[in-house]
């Protein structure tokens, strides 16, 4: 009986006792942890204004605007060499993050677009967008339109990767 | 445009007849002025030859647009920035034909210009289309010089469809239904349990009125003379002490059993601050959990995606398709609108922009190690090549994220023992894969033959 009503008290709404807490929770701040500390009280924050990260990733120079965008388009080139190209993996982070909206084969068609949960994703070989490898790396660090910034969930290398790997779709397509 | 053909043969008969008129009267008048007539008659036969053609034409690319080709048009090119009944980057289009018509007196002419190059007619000093720029952030309009005449038309007729009005079939017959079909179980339940009680009291009667009869008529009902079992079972020292054993061992096994399972969060539920599917969205829409998860490639954490995530799609999803929601209302309880429009408070967008007004939202976490256990997401999901799936379950079915395993160190440990370490194309650690492979004399390395069951490696 004692066993029974005991078993009844858990619920899985709620998590389960636990044996000596203090040896279960961390003592330093985890990520996504709540403390009065920080502005909000969450400890999740932004880098402050201009940090640049350590390893050479340099910062972006190229403004959230169309002229910015321009300005891209005609100048901003990749830093990898072809030997720094791994395609396989370029692959793969496009079509976690870019094959859902823009198809697996950049044709604009992917499967929330057939879904029709997101419309208007145009092909990689529109001639009224002809977009190059700057313009391609402005719009996955800033977004445009519709579309929102992939920045955070790219890293610098990962997204001329992805360049990369669109810019060989827009070949195969304009074929 | 009809009304234009219909004029322009009017007016092509009209002539006709007037000519007609004409040649009856110089007929009856002068011979010699006739040539005249024809000559004249011939050149306005040309003329009207040119109109009519012009009319056919005219009536050609005026042809009502097919709003179904339209729909597929205005899908691919357009709704990039535009909705038909909600501004997004660029204004709304409902009717946009008719009120540019109205409103601003701009003809079809003008929107061809525009839509198949903006920036020119803004170039031009177009009034009406400064203004619309400049209302509009300075976005400027991507050109589609591909549209041809009869594209735009069937987009515009499509953009000139009404409204339609969606109609939410009411679940709640459905509901009622099984509710009474879960009581229909417990009645009968109910009504066998009534007729034991009654049968098990009519005996009881029976037993007693033939007592009383036995009695009245003066026969001795045999009583039992043996005593009864319980008493038996004291005097009995051996059963005693067998059925003690028995239980106490019996409340270890379940003690035993309570404390095991205590810290341990296996089938952890919460009810989380806003109502998020992973099986609409991992699920239905197939969406990889790295997309939101990216965190969980590159470091400890698989991160619980911050908001600008959620809006890279919600920007434009800002309502569940009906069915969705007449299903989330039906199965789940869920307003799954009311969901969206959660999100959208939290990250303070009001349908066109950010207020800048965010403010976070308080996830209830499910899967938590105790911080006396080291697990790292990126060395399990990048370098192993575990799937999501052999640790959080069947995640694209669940309507609410549970903690599908149970977490607990002799969980880890199996895995560790069980699981095969994929060596092929692996370049983390080529070189020790084959010396410890040596070492065992085995094919295939498992985690814990790599030092996987070694304490220090998780707690330290």
């Amino acid at each position: 009986m004692v066993f029974a009503s005991v078993m009844s008290c858990k619920k899985d709404t709620r998590p389960n006792y636990q044996f000596m807490p203090n040896m279960y929770e961390p003592v330093g701040y985890e990520s996504y942890a709540e403390s009065d500390a920080f502005p909000g009280g969450v400890e999740a924050q932004l880098p402050a204004e201009g940090s640049i990260p350590r390893g050479g990733h340099m910062p972006f120079e190229y403004e959230n605007t169309t002229e910015g965008y321009e300005l891209a388009k005609a100048s901003l080139k990749n830093p990898l060499d072809s030997t720094q190209i791994d395609s396989e993996r370029a692959k793969e982070l496009y079509d976690i993050y870019c094959g859902i909206c823009h198809g697996n084969n950049g044709k604009g068609q992917g499967k929330l677009v057939k879904r029709e949960k997101i419309l208007g994703v145009p092909s990689y070989d529109d001639a009224g967008r002809a977009i190059t490898e700057g313009s391609i790396y402005h719009v996955i660090y800033y977004g445009k339109n519709a579309m929102g910034s992939y920045a955070n969930q790219l890293n610098e290398e990962e997204r001329w990767q992805v360049v990369d790997y669109v810019l060989k779709l827009k070949a195969d397509l304009e074929k | 445009m009809y009304y234009f053909c219909v004029r322009f043969y009017k007016r092509f008969f009209s002539i006709i007849f007037k000519k007609k008129s004409y040649q009856s009267l110089e007929d009856n008048s002068t011979n010699t002025m006739t040539q005249v007539i024809y000559r004249k008659l011939t050149s306005k036969f040309l003329n009207l030859g040119l109109v009519f053609l012009l009319t056919i034409s005219t009536s050609l690319t005026a042809q009502e647009g097919d709003p179904a080709k339209g729909k597929t048009l205005f899908n691919t090119n357009c709704a990039a920035c535009h909705q038909l009944d909600r501004d997004m980057t660029g204004p709304m289009l409902r009717n946009v034909e008719a009120r540019l018509a109205d409103e601003q007196g701009l003809d079809r002419e003008w929107l061809n210009n525009w839509i198949r190059n903006s920036a020119g007619v803004i170039k031009s000093g177009d009034a009406y289309a400064n203004k619309v720029f400049k209302e509009w952030n300075n976005t400027a309009m991507t050109a589609f010089p591909q549209l041809s005449d009869q594209d735009i038309t069937d987009i515009l007729a499509y953009t000139a469809e009404p409204k339609k009005e969606i109609i939410i079939e009411d679940d709640k017959p459905e509901q009622t239904d099984d509710t009474s079909g879960g009581a229909s179980n417990k009645l009968i339940l109910g009504a066998l349990a009534v007729l034991f009680a009654l049968l098990a009291l009519a005996l009881i009667l029976v037993r007693r009125t033939l007592n009383s009869f036995a009695e009245a008529k003066g026969i001795d009902v045999a009583k039992d003379k043996t005593i009864p079992i319980w008493k038996a079972f004291v005097q009995n020292q051996f059963l005693v002490l067998v059925t003690t054993i028995f239980f106490l061992l019996a409340s270890a096994y379940f003690v035993y059993g309570y404390l095991s399972q205590i810290g341990v969060d296996q089938g952890y539920e919460p009810v989380q601050p806003i109502h998020y599917s992973h099986r609409i969205h991992a699920g239905d829409n197939g969406i990889d959990c790295k997309y939101c998860h990216s965190s969980a490639r590159v470091s400890k954490q698989s991160g619980i995606p911050s908001m600008n995530i959620c809006m890279n799609c919600h920007k434009s999803i800002y309502e569940v398709a009906p069915e969705t929601q007449a299903e989330g209302l039906a199965e789940y309880g869920v307003d799954y609108n009311a969901e969206i429009q959660k999100l959208y408070d939290a990250v303070g967008w009001d349908g066109q922009k950010y207020s800048g007004e965010a403010k976070p939202i308080k996830w209830v976490r499910i899967h938590n190690l105790p911080d006396f256990a080291y697990f790292n997401h990126s060395q399990h999901v990048s370098v192993a090549g575990v799937e999501c799936q052999t640790c959080h379950g069947p995640v694209e079915e669940m309507e609410v994220m549970y903690q599908h395993s149970s977490l607990t160190m002799g969980w880890c440990i199996n895995c560790h023992r069980e699981t095969e370490v994929n060596v092929k194309d692996n370049a983390y650690y080529t070189k020790i894969h084959e010396e410890l492979s040596k070492k065992y004399g085995v094919e295939k390395l498992t985690a814990a033959q790599m030092g996987g069951l070694e304490c220090g490696k998780c707690h330290y």
